[in-house]
C-alpha cells in the first residue's frame, strides 16, 4: 500500500548517508519516527530491531508476518518481536512491498548463491558482526545476528509454493517511515551485494532520517 | 528404500502429542517422522553440536532453492552455507517453515489455560516454551530460537502475500524422511501450529525412527537437486574433511 510521510525532511532531528557496504547504529525512542531513504534506487537495506534494553528480545520475521497473516510488509504493517510485542509500525511506504522471508547475504551464502569462489566477498551478515564487534556495549554477538527485513526488495511467493526475486520495485527517492513503540535498537546493513542482478550489480548509498 | 542401509530402525520411539524432545542425529543416519494417528504437526530447530552458532536458516534454505514450500529433495541450510539434513522421502508435498511457534499467550487465548496441577501430563503446553526447554539442555536459550521447521503442516499464500493454513493436511501413516550429512542437535515439540484454529487442543503424537542412511553418492538426488545444493554439500564436505 502506498503511503506518503507527512513528515518535512527539514524537521527531521538526525539524519546521515549511509555507503553500501557500511552498518547503521542507532537507538530510536518509543514515539520516534525513523524514515530509511532509497536514495539511488533498488537498494538493499538489511534491517534488524532490537528492544534498546534488551536485545534478546528482537524484531522477528516469522511472528510478524503470522500475526498480520500476509508475507509482505507495507505500510499498516506492525513489526512483532520474539516476545510477541509491537516493535514498530510502518507509518509510510512509498514502494508498496518489504521482504522478510529472504534473509540476508553472508560470506556463506554467497558460497551457496553464486559460487563457491565469493566466500571472501563483503556480505550483510559481516557489515552487522562489524557493528556488533565494535560496540562491546550492547553485548551482543553473532547469536544476536537473526532474520532480518529487507526493505526496498521484492521477493514474490507464489500461489503453488514458489519464491522468486525480482527486479526492485523501488526508486530513487522512494522511501518507508516506522514509528517505534518501544525503545529500539536499529541495526542496518546497507547491502554490499555485488552479485545479484536485482541491484543491477551496483549497491548505493541510503539515507537515515529521525524525527521526534 | 535404496536410500536406507538398514530395512529395520535402529531406534523407535513416541513423542505423545503437545510435548517435546531433543537427542542429537548422527551424520549418516535417517531420521524418520511418522504422523501416527493424522493432523500432526511437529515444530523443530537444528543446531551443529560442536558450534551451536551454527543453526537451521530458513531465509537460506528458502532462497537458495526458490521455494516457499519444503519437500522432497530439498536440502535443509545452516547459516554457515552447509546441509545439515536432506528430505529424501516426503509423503505430503508442502511442509512450512515461514510460520514460527505458538507461545503461551495464543495457547491459552485459542484453548483455555490447562495447568499441570488440574491437567497432569495432558497440561497445555506451546511451542515457545517447549523450545526453550529443550534449547537449555545444550546451554542455549531465547538467543538461540530461529525460524523453525514445522513438519506435516502447509501454510500457502495467494496473489497478495496472504496467508491461509491448510487444515486436514495430513494423514495417519504419512512420512517425511531426513538423511542428516552433518551431526546435529535436533529439538522437536508436538504443540499445535501456531495457525491452527482446531476447536480442541490439537494434540497428535509423532513417531520416530532411526535408520543407518545408504551412502551418498554423486548421483543422489538431494545433492543434485540445485546448483546452489550441490555446493552446499562441497561445503559440508570440506568441513568433514577438516574435522577428520
Ligand atoms: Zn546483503
Amino acid at each position: 500500500m502506498i503511503k506518503k510521510s507527512a513528515l518535512n525532511p527539514e524537521n527531521a532531528i538526525f539524519r546521515e548517508t549511509v555507503p553500501a557496504g557500511e552498518y547503521f547504529l542507532k537507538v530510536v525512542k518509543a514515539g520516534e519516527t525513523v524514515q530509511i531513504l532509497d536514495l539511488e534506487g533498488n537498494q538493499a537495506a538489511d534491517t534488524l530491531f532490537y528492544n534498546a534494553h534488551n536485545p534478546t528480545e528482537r524484531y522477528s520475521a516469522v511472528d510478524t508476518i503470522r500475526e498480520q497473516g500476509n508475507v509482505y510488509l507495507t505500510a499498516g504493517s506492525k513489526l512483532m518481536s520474539s516476545e510477541n510485542n509491537v516493535m514498530l509500525e510502518i507509518t509510510a511506504d512509498t514502494c508498496g512491498r518489504h521482504d522478510t522471508l529472504g534473509g540476508a547475504c553472508s560470506a556463506e551464502s554467497n558460497t551457496t548463491r553464486y559460487a563457491l569462489e565469493k566466500k571472501c566477498m563483503h556480505a550483510c551478515r559481516d557489515s552487522w558482526l562489524v557493528a556488533v564487534t565494535e560496540h562491546e556495549e550492547l553485548g551482543m554477538t553473532k547469536r544476536d545476528i537473526t532474520h532480518n527485513i529487507n526493505f526496498f526488495m521484492n521477493v514474490p511467493v507464489t500461489a503453488e509454493g514458489g519464491l522468486t526475486f525480482e527486479d526492485g520495485i523501488s526508486d530513487a527517492g522512494k522511501y518507508v517511515e516506522l514509528k517505534a513503540e518501544m525503545d529500539v535498537l536499529v541495526m542496518i546493513s546497507n547491502c554490499p551485494q555485488l552479485n545479484n542482478p536485482c541491484n543491477a550489480y551496483n549497491p548505493t548509498p541510503i539515507e537515515v532520517l529521525v524525527w521526534s | 528404500m535404496a536410500m536406507l542401509e538398514t530395512a529395520t530402525p535402529l531406534y523407535d520411539d513416541l513423542i505423545p502429542g503437545g510435548s517435546h524432545w531433543s537427542f542429537i542425529v548422527r551424520r549418516g543416519h535417517v531420521l524418520r517422522l511418522i504422523d501416527e494417528t493424522g493432523g500432526a504437526s511437529v515444530g523443530m530447530l537444528m543446531y551443529n553440536p560442536e558450534n551451536p552458532l551454527e543453526r537451521y536458516n530458513m531465509p537460506d534454505t528458502l532462497k537458495n532453492q526458490h521455494t516457499f514450500l519444503l519437500t522432497q529433495g530439498h536440502v535443509l541450510f545452516s547459516d554457515m552455507g552447509r546441509v545439515f539434513a536432506s528430505i529424501i522421502r516426503d509423503d505430503l508435498g508442502w511442509h512450512d517453515t515461514v510460520s514460527g511457534t505458538c507461545n503461551a499467550d495464543m495457547v491459552e487465548q485459542r484453548w483455555g489455560k490447562k495447568t499441570y496441577q488440574e491437567a497432569h501430563n495432558h497440561h497445555h503446553r506451546n511451542g515457545f516454551s517447549s523450545f526453550l526447554n529443550e534449547l537449555a539442555k545444550y546451554g542455549l536459550g531465547k538467543k538461540d530460537l530461529t525460524a523453525n521447521l514445522n513438519w506435516f503442516s502447509k501454510v500457502k499464500t495467494d496473489d497478495g502475500g496472504n496467508m491461509a493454513y491448510v487444515s486436514d493436511h495430513s494423514y495417519a501413516g504419512a512420512t517425511v524422511d531426513l538423511r542428516f550429512e552433518m551431526d546435529t542437535i535436533v529439538v522437536l515439540h508436538t504443540c499445535p501450529h501456531p495457525l491452527d484454529t482446531a476447536p480442541e487442543y490439537p494434540s497428535h503424537p509423532l513417531r520416530y525412527q532411526l535408520f543407518k542412511a545408504a551412502p551418498v553418492t554423486d548421483a543422489d538426488p538431494c545433492k543434485n537437486s540445485s546448483p546452489e545444493a550441490t555446493r552446499a554439500f562441497a561445503n559440508t564436505a570440506l568441513y568433514h574433511m577438516m574435522q577428520s
